[in-house]
C-alpha cells in the first residue's frame, strides 16, 4: 500500500514523456501539504488558544469590577436604610409626628448625609401625617402605593428610580415602625440619585465602555452613555437578574459587537450593567491576528518559493543524471556492438588466413618446382601464373591483416605512435574511394611531428570517421580534403581536416557530437562523431569543429603527448 | 667436413599447410619433420634433437603457447619461431616473453622465414660454441 503510494508519487513505474513535469508537480504538492498543513493547524490552534485566554483576561476584571461596584451601591443603599432605621428607632412616633422635630431631623440629615430630599411619616392607614421637605404632600394617602405595601410586608424598602415633581430622578427609602399595639407605621425618605452617577464615574472605566443600572424590567435607573436616559427602556437584551455577575457577548442596536457583564442587587430591584465594545476589548487580539496572518503568509510565500525552486533544481539534477546515464549506456552498448563486430571480423580474418596460408605454400611449392625443373613447354607461362597467385595471396593477406588491425580498436592500448603513419594507413584504406570519386587529397604533414603516446587503433578509427564524413560532404571530381598535422604549442599535437564540402548549418553544429544525431537519414547511424568524440576525450584530447555553410568544415583534433591513465581505465569498458 | 643439414620440426594442425611447407624447405636443403598437434610435437622433441621448431599458435588441444612452455621445459636452448593467423601481436609478444625466438604472421613469405631460420640457428650455434 505504502509502496504503491511511493510509486505513484515518484512515478517509478511509468515513463511518460512529461514524467519530470509530473514528478515535479507531485513533489511540490506533497511538500506543500506536509509543510502547510501543520503550519495552518498551528496558526488556527494558536488563534483559538489566544482568543480564549484573552477573553478570560478581559472578562475577569469586568466581572470583578461589576461585583465591586454592585457591592459599593448596595453598601451605600444599606447605609441610607440604616440612617432611616436609626431615626425610626431613636425618635418616638409623637416626636416624628411633630412638624418641628421632623423638620429638624431633615435639616441635620441634609447636613450630615448627601442626597436626602425629604422625609415623612405615614400612619397605619396610609396617610402622610408628618412631612419635612420641599413639597406640600401632607395628607396624601399612600395606601395603594407599592412602596407602602412592600414596606409593610418586608419591613424595609428601596424603590426604583422615579422622577419627582422637579423632574429629578429620585428613589424612595422606607422602613416600618411597629408600635406596641401592633399597628405599623412607615417612615419614608426621598433620596436624590445623583450619587449613582458619582459612583459610576468613580469606577474608572475604559473609553467607549458604558455602565448603568437597570431594574429587572429593563428600565434605565441611571443615564447610559450610549443606550438611553433614565427611565427609558433599555434597547439591549440583558442577561437575567442574578446575584452573581455574568457576562454575554452580543450585538447592540447599532450592530456593534459588545460584551455585557451584569450583576443583580440583593437589596433592591437593581442590576448593574457594564458594556464594553469587543473592538476595544479584543483590540490587542486583532493586532495579534493581523501580525500572525502576515507572518503566516510570508512563511507560506517563502515555503512555496523554496519548495518550487528546490524541486526544480532537484528535478533538473535528476534529469541531467538520467540523461548522463542514458548516454553512458548508449556509449557502452555501442562499444559492445563495436567489440562484437571486431571479434567477428577477427574470427573471419583468422579463418581466411589459414586456407590463404595453404594456397600460399602450394603456389610457392609450385613456383619452386617450376624453377628447379628443366626447361619445358610454356615454363615461363607457368612461372607467370604461379607468381600471379602468390601476389594475389599477398593482397589478400594485406586485407585480412588490416581487418584484424581495425578489429582491435576497442581495446585501448597506449603505445608510442606516429600520427603521420596512421594518416597514411587510413588514406590507404580509403584509396579506392578517393580514386573512383576523383577526390583531391592534400597531405600537409609536419616532418618534425612529435611521436605521442596514444592508441593506434582508436586514432585510426577517429580519422577514418572524420575522413568518411569529409568525403560524404564533398562533390565527386571537385572535392578537396586537406589533412594538416602540426606540433601544438603546449599540448602535444594537432590534426586539422579541412574539406570544401557543403558545411554544417549553425543550427545543428551544437548537436553533431550527440549520439544518434545524423543528417544522413537511413545511411548513417549518428554514431561516428559521437564515438570519435568519446575516443578523443578518453585519450585526453579535444575535438572541435568550425564550419561555414557552403564553404566547408574544419575538424581539429588536439592530442596530448600522454593521456591520463585513470581516464583510460575508467573509460574502457572492455578492461 | 660435410655441413650438417639443419633439422626443423614443423608443428601445425593444418596438414596441407605443414606438408607443403616441409617440402618447400626440403627443396632448400633443410631436413623437416612434421607434427599435427602440440602433444606429438613435444614427444618428437623429447626423442630426437632438432635445430629449430616452427610452431603454430592456434591449434586444437594443447594450444601454441602451452606447447611452447613444455618445449622450453624439455630443451631450453631450442629456438622456436611462432606462426600466428591473428593480426594481433598480443599472443606473439606473450610467446616472445616465454622464450620464442620470433613470430611471423600467416600467410608466410618463404624468404622471410628462411632468414629467420638462419639467424635463429646462427644465434644458437654462437651460444653453444664457446
Amino acid at each position: 500500500m505504502f509502496k504503491k503510494l511511493i510509486n505513484f508519487i515518484f512515478l517509478l513505474d511509468e515513463r511518460p514523456i512529461n514524467r519530470y513535469k509530473s514528478l515535479n508537480r507531485n513533489i511540490v504538492i506533497i511538500m506543500l501539504l506536509i509543510t502547510i498543513i501543520p503550519l495552518t493547524c498551528m496558526v488556527i490552534i494558536n488563534n483559538f488558544q489566544f482568543k480564549t485566554h484573552l477573553r478570560d483576561q478581559i472578562m475577569d476584571p469586568l466581572y470583578s469590577m461589576a461585583e465591586k461596584s454592585r457591592h459599593t451601591f448596595e453598601l451605600f443603599m444599606d447605609q441610607q436604610l440604616s440612617i432611616i432605621r436609626f431615626i425610626s428607632n431613636t425618635y418616638s412616633l409623637a416626636n416624628l409626628g411633630n412638624e418641628l422635630t421632623i423638620q429638624k431631623i431633615l435639616t441635620s440629615l441634609k447636613k450630615e448625609h448627601y442626597g436626602f430630599v425629604d422625609i415623612g411619616l405615614i400612619d397605619p392607614k396610609g396617610d402622610l401625617v408628618s412631612y419635612a421637605g420641599p413639597y406640600s404632600l401632607l395628607g396624601k394617602n399612600y395606601s395603594q402605593q407599592t412602596a407602602f405595601q412592600e414596606t409593610r410586608v418586608k419591613g424595609q424598602y428601596i424603590s426604583n428610580v422615579f422622577l419627582g415633581h422637579r423632574k429629578y430622578p429620585h428613589i424612595v427609602i422606607a422602613v416600618e415602625i411597629v408600635k406596641n399595639d401592633g399597628q405599623s407605621w412607615v417612615l419614608r425618605a426621598t433620596v436624590d440619585t445623583s450619587f449613582f452617577d458619582k459612583l459610576i464615574s468613580g469606577m474608572g472605566l475604559e473609553r467607549n465602555s458604558d455602565v448603568f443600572l437597570v431594574n429587572s424590567k429593563g428600565i434605565f435607573q441611571t443615564n447610559s452613555l450610549y443606550y438611553g436616559d433614565t427611565l427609558e427602556k433599555c434597547p439591549l437584551e440583558l442577561p437575567g437578574k442574578s446575584f452573581k455577575s455574568q457576562g454575554i457577548e452580543t450585538k447592540d442596536n447599532k450592530n456593534q459587537d459588545i460584551i455585557i457583564v451584569s450583576a443583580g442587587f440583593a437589596i433592591a430591584d437593581y442590576i448593574l450593567v457594564i458594556i464594553q465594545p469587543q473592538s476595544v476589548a479584543l483590540k490587542s487580539w486583532h493586532a495579534l491576528k493581523t501580525k500572525m496572518g502576515i507572518i503566516f503568509f510570508i512563511s507560506l510565500a517563502i515555503i512555496l518559493f523554496t519548495i518550487i525552486k528546490m524541486t526544480g533544481i532537484l528535478i533538473k539534477r535528476i534529469k541531467t543524471s538520467d540523461e548522463h546515464r542514458e548516454n553512458v549506456l548508449t556509449e557502452l552498448q555501442h562499444a559492445q556492438k563495436l567489440s562484437s563486430i571486431g571479434r567477428l571480423a577477427a574470427g573471419i580474418a583468422h579463418e581466411i588466413n589459414n586456407p590463404l596460408a595453404i594456397i600460399n605454400e602450394k603456389a610457392g611449392l609450385m613456383m619452386d618446382l617450376i624453377d628447379l625443373s628443366k626447361d619445358f613447354d610454356q615454363k615461363s607461362k607457368f612461372h607467370e601464373l604461379t607468381l600471379s597467385i602468390t601476389t594475389s595471396v599477398d593482397r589478400c593477406r594485406k586485407i585480412t591483416h588490416r581487418l584484424l588491425g581495425f578489429s582491435k580498436r576497442i581495446d585501448f592500448k597506449i603505445e608510442p605512435i606516429q600520427i603521420n603513419t596512421i594518416i597514411h594507413e587510413v588514406i590507404e584504406f580509403l584509396e579506392k574511394d578517393i580514386f573512383y570519386r576523383r577526390l583531391e587529397i592534400n597531405l600537409n604533414l609536419s616532418d618534425t611531428l612529435k611521436p605521442i603516446f596514444s592508441d593506434h587503433g582508436q586514432i585510426q578509427q577517429v580519422l577514418l570517421n572524420l575522413l568518411t564524413n569529409a568525403f560524404a560532404a564533398v562533390q565527386d571530381g571537385l572535392g578537396r580534403v586537406e589533412i594538416k598535422t602540426t606540433n601544438h604549442e603546449n599540448k602535444g599535437i594537432s590534426i586539422k581536416i579541412t574539406d570544401n564540402g557543403c558545411g554544417i548549418p549553425k543550427k545543428i553544429i551544437e548537436n553533431i557530437f550527440d549520439p544518434f544525431f545524423t543528417t544522413k537519414k537511413e545511411k548513417g547511424t549518428g554514431l561516428g562523431l559521437s564515438i570519435s568524440y568519446g575516443i578523443i576525450t578518453k585519450l585526453g584530447g579535444e575535438i572541435f569543429v568550425d564550419s561555414k555553410l557552403g564553404e566547408g568544415s574544419i575538424f581539429t583534433i588536439i592530442l596530448p603527448e600522454k593521456p591520463n591513465e585513470m581516464e583510460i581505465k575508467n573509460g574502457n569498458p572492455e578492461n | 667436413m660435410e655441413i650438417q643439414k639443419i633439422k626443423i620440426l614443423l608443428i601445425d594442425d593444418e596438414e596441407e599447410f605443414v606438408t607443403t611447407l616441409a617440402e618447400r624447405l626440403e627443396l632448400r636443403g633443410y631436413l623437416c619433420q612434421t607434427a599435427g598437434d602440440g602433444e606429438s610435437g613435444i614427444s618428437k622433441i623429447s626423442h630426437q634433437t632438432f635445430d629449430i621448431a616452427i610452431l603454430d599458435l592456434m591449434m586444437p588441444g594443447l594450444n601454441g603457447l602451452n606447447t611452447l612452455r613444455q618445449i622450453k621445459m624439455i630443451d631450453k636452448e631450442l629456438p622456436v619461431i611462432l606462426l600466428t593467423g591473428h593480426g594481433s601481436t598480443k599472443d606473439g609478444m606473450e610467446g616472445m616473453r616465454i622464450g620464442a625466438f620470433d613470430f611471423l604472421m600467416k600467410p608466410l613469405d618463404i624468404s622471410t622465414l628462411i632468414d629467420k631460420i638462419k639467424s635463429a640457428v646462427d644465434s644458437k650455434s654462437t651460444q653453444e660454441e664457446p
